[in-house]
């Protein structure tokens, strides 16, 4: 059972309290953008095994969007934070590199 | 005008744990920017109650401010003082962005009552409600079964549970077979 910490209730939060809401930082490619950028905006994601960035909703709580910071292969959660930013903290980054060090995905490492 | 009533209509459940409809209750969602001096003296005027920090519920007897999100602040007042309540929050804030509403007949209120409360609690939500963790005046929104609910310890032997009105009938019957079923001595 996967367990989040809201960042906004500062509850852990049980996963059926949240809904998850798919890939996080996608960059949104909308009118004036080339078909290709349209077509991968819409439907092109990653699907690591290890180390990846999902939004979720404290869907039962606050209602809030977030960001977490997981393995997929382990379910290991290296940190939750605010939805209001373009990228991860360091202090997350940090975390990661301690626990698998040469990690990459999407223009972050 | 017709005569409100509430959704169980004061329907009770008794035993070691009683499960019993609270009645009528005034509640009024505020949402706005709950670092502004103003909402904040607002909240404290129409209920007497301090304002919550993040994941609390604060008390004046039956009144009370809960913290439901970064923006939203449920206020509980007498049923008939609901109107008058808004009307003073709405000239409090008058020209900031904000939204009082009353909601008073959309939802229900429940209460948990006796010893092994936290237990008959624990057994429909994802919570941990171990007394290290969960104490009066500590407030959680999440599900009970597999509704939407909000909850609140009173003292230490009562949960305060706030539901839709339309799934009124299916907390309070879990709530009553989960009490039923007698204590689990987990905690
Ligand atoms: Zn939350």
């Amino acid at each position: 059972m996967l367990t989040l910490n809201c960042p906004y209730c500062g509850v852990n939060a049980d996963e059926t309290d949240l809904h998850g809401e798919g890939e996080a930082h996608l960059k949104r490619h909308g009118p004036g953008s080339s078909d290709d950028e349209f077509h991968d905006y819409l439907f092109q994601r990653q699907n690591p095994k290890g180390v990846h960035f999902e939004r979720w909703r404290h869907i039962y709580g606050c209602g809030k969007f977030f960001h977490a910071a997981r393995c997929t292969a382990t379910l290991q959660v290296f940190g939750t934070y605010s939805a209001q930013t373009l990228e991860p903290p360091q202090a997350i980054k940090d975390t990661i590199t301690a626990a698998r060090p040469g990690w990459s995905w999407g223009d972050f490492s | 005008m017709s005569n409100a009533v509430s959704a169980l209509q004061g329907a009770v459940a008794p035993g070691e744990v009683t499960v019993r409809e609270g009645g009528l209750q005034g509640m009024i969602t505020l949402r706005g920017d709950l670092s502004h001096a103003k909402l904040k003296s607002a909240c404290k005027a129409v209920t007497g109650a301090a304002f919550p920090a993040v994941g609390q519920a604060t008390m004046n007897g039956d009144n009370a401010l809960a913290w439901m999100s970064p923006d939203e602040i449920l206020i509980l007042v007498p049923h008939t003082d609901t109107a008058a309540a808004i009307a003073k929050i709405d000239k409090a804030l008058k020209g900031q962005h904000y939204l009082a509403e009353n909601l008073s007949d959309a939802r229900a209120l429940i209460f948990v009552e006796g010893t092994y409360s936290r237990e008959v609690m624990a057994k429909l939500a994802p919570v941990d409600l171990h007394p290290s963790t969960f104490q009066p005046g500590d407030f959680r929104r999440t599900r009970l079964g597999q509704v939407a609910a909000a909850f609140w310890m009173k003292d230490d032997d009562t949960f305060a549970v706030i539901c839709f009105r339309s799934v009124a009938d299916y907390t309070f019957k879990s709530l009553a077979a989960a009490a039923k079923g007698g204590a689990v001595g987990h905690f």
